[in-house]
């Protein structure tokens, strides 16, 4: 594999997070986070339908005219979201239940879009395609990391497993239920970027006003 | 008449799309840098929810429902998997017939709503308002309360989200906070805030 492929795949893992820094797919990022099981499966739909998604997009870039070509991308991307549905309704029923109505919001997940129109939209095939696994990528490690520091916290286990015996179950670990609930999402994420920003300091934003210091 | 508004309180606080759904939070927390832009989104995202609710659910239960197509004498056929492609087709279009209309007979409100309109296409909070109707059973009426009560919801909680960070402009933040880390931090507070509302029965 070639450099600047090899640097398509791996740049939107941490450089150019989608979540941290597009701040592309936050919704599902905050919904599916709560254990560790649904994220996983979600990072895996979300991985295969942008990966194929840039792939087919890339394909027919040249022949789609420029003004229908956000309907063109949705109708893409709605078939394979659709695909995927059905996919998990038969080999996952449960945890598709789980998900609920966040395996279709995968059409208007902006990573997918926003991908297909900054990347795919410019670039051939194989690139393309690494594009969506590198984006995919990056936006599961997030998720990753959010979903297992709630379920660790929130209920002590680990895809089911516990980790942390809890006191209702005769352990030692009382468990923090505000983990579980949609506010813990957002801190946990927002803590989340003060600390890749603090390693990565190019990626820090500049304030808008700066806060004059009194000349004494 | 008392269920409707048990369901309009239920869809715009307790189960508010943005801030208990995480719905919508792309746009969220992009277009929430000033109070005058979030309130034409907002206006944008009650209008759109208003229409494409209750024809969705007109089409859910009409065409692809299935043994929906009874009357047209095709009882035995189930369209339901064809449901996500023919929503977003639906809001797709929807938008763009709004924006001809309101450039047609209203053009200044299309002035202010403008870039606003086809980013609303892609909010995952009017799809999530379709699918969580769809999943809910909801009959006509009660989608058109629950298209409103959404949107109004996700309406106030960018005005008040804006309102906030036009205030926290001034505040001293942590380097590594600046920008969207404490956007979500404020977000969390808010959600917080929206949580004591889950106690209202009627």
């Amino acid at each position: 594999m070639s450099g600047p492929r090899a640097r398509t795949l791996i740049e939107p893992i941490v450089d150019n997070n989608p979540i941290t820094l597009q701040i592309l797919g936050v919704c599902s990022a905050l919904a599916v986070t709560t254990s560790l099981l649904p994220a996983l499966i979600m990072c895996i739909a979300v991985i295969s339908v942008a990966a194929i998604a840039n792939s087919a997009i890339s394909a027919i870039r040249s022949v789609v005219p420029k003004n229908i070509r956000i309907i063109v991308q949705m109708t893409i991307i709605a078939s394979l979201v659709i695909v995927v549905d059905q996919v998990l309704k038969a080999y996952a029923f449960e945890t598709s239940k789980q998900l609920s109505v966040f395996v279709g919001l995968i059409i208007t997940n902006c990573i997918i879009l926003g991908r297909a129109e900054s990347f795919a939209m410019h670039n051939p095939v194989i690139p393309s395609f690494l594009d969506g696994v590198g984006n995919g990528i990056g936006y599961s490690l997030v998720l990753i990391i959010v979903a297992s520091t709630r379920e660790l916290f929130g209920a002590g286990t680990l895809l089911g497993f516990t980790i942390l015996p809890t006191v209702s179950d005769g352990g030692w670990y009382n468990p923090n239920g505000l983990m579980l609930l949609p506010p813990s999402a957002f801190f946990v994420i927002g803590l989340l970027i003060w600390a890749v920003r603090s390693w990565k300091r190019d990626q820090v934003e500049q304030p808008q006003f700066r806060i004059h210091e009194e000349q004494v | 008449m008392g269920a409707y508004l048990e369901l309009f309180v239920q869809a715009a606080f307790v189960e508010n799309l943005a801030l208990s759904f995480f719905l919508g939070m792309c746009t969220f927390l992009a277009v929430s840098k000033r109070v005058d832009t979030a309130i034409g989104l907002g206006i944008a995202v009650i209008v759109v929810q208003l229409i494409t609710v209750p024809v969705n659910h007109l089409l859910y239960v009409h065409v692809l429902r299935e043994g929906a197509l009874e009357w047209a004498g095709l009882g035995q056929l189930n369209l339901s998997f064809l449901g996500l492609v023919t929503y977003i087709g639906v809001i797709a279009a929807m938008v763009q017939i709004l924006e001809m209309t309101l450039d047609r007979y209203f053009p200044a409100l299309f002035q202010a709503l403008g870039i606003f309109l086809p980013l609303i296409t892609v909010n995952c909070a009017i799809l999530g308002g379709t699918l969580f109707m769809v999943e809910r059973n909801y009959t006509f009426g009660e989608s058109v309360v629950y298209g409103v009560g959404s949107g109004v919801g996700w309406a106030l909680a960018v005005i008040a989200l804006a309102g906030i960070r036009e205030k926290m402009r001034y505040s001293d933040v942590p380097e590594g906070l600046q920008g969207l880390g404490i956007t979500f931090i404020v977000v969390g507070l808010m959600s917080l805030g929206f949580m004591s509302f889950s106690g209202i029965q009627f």
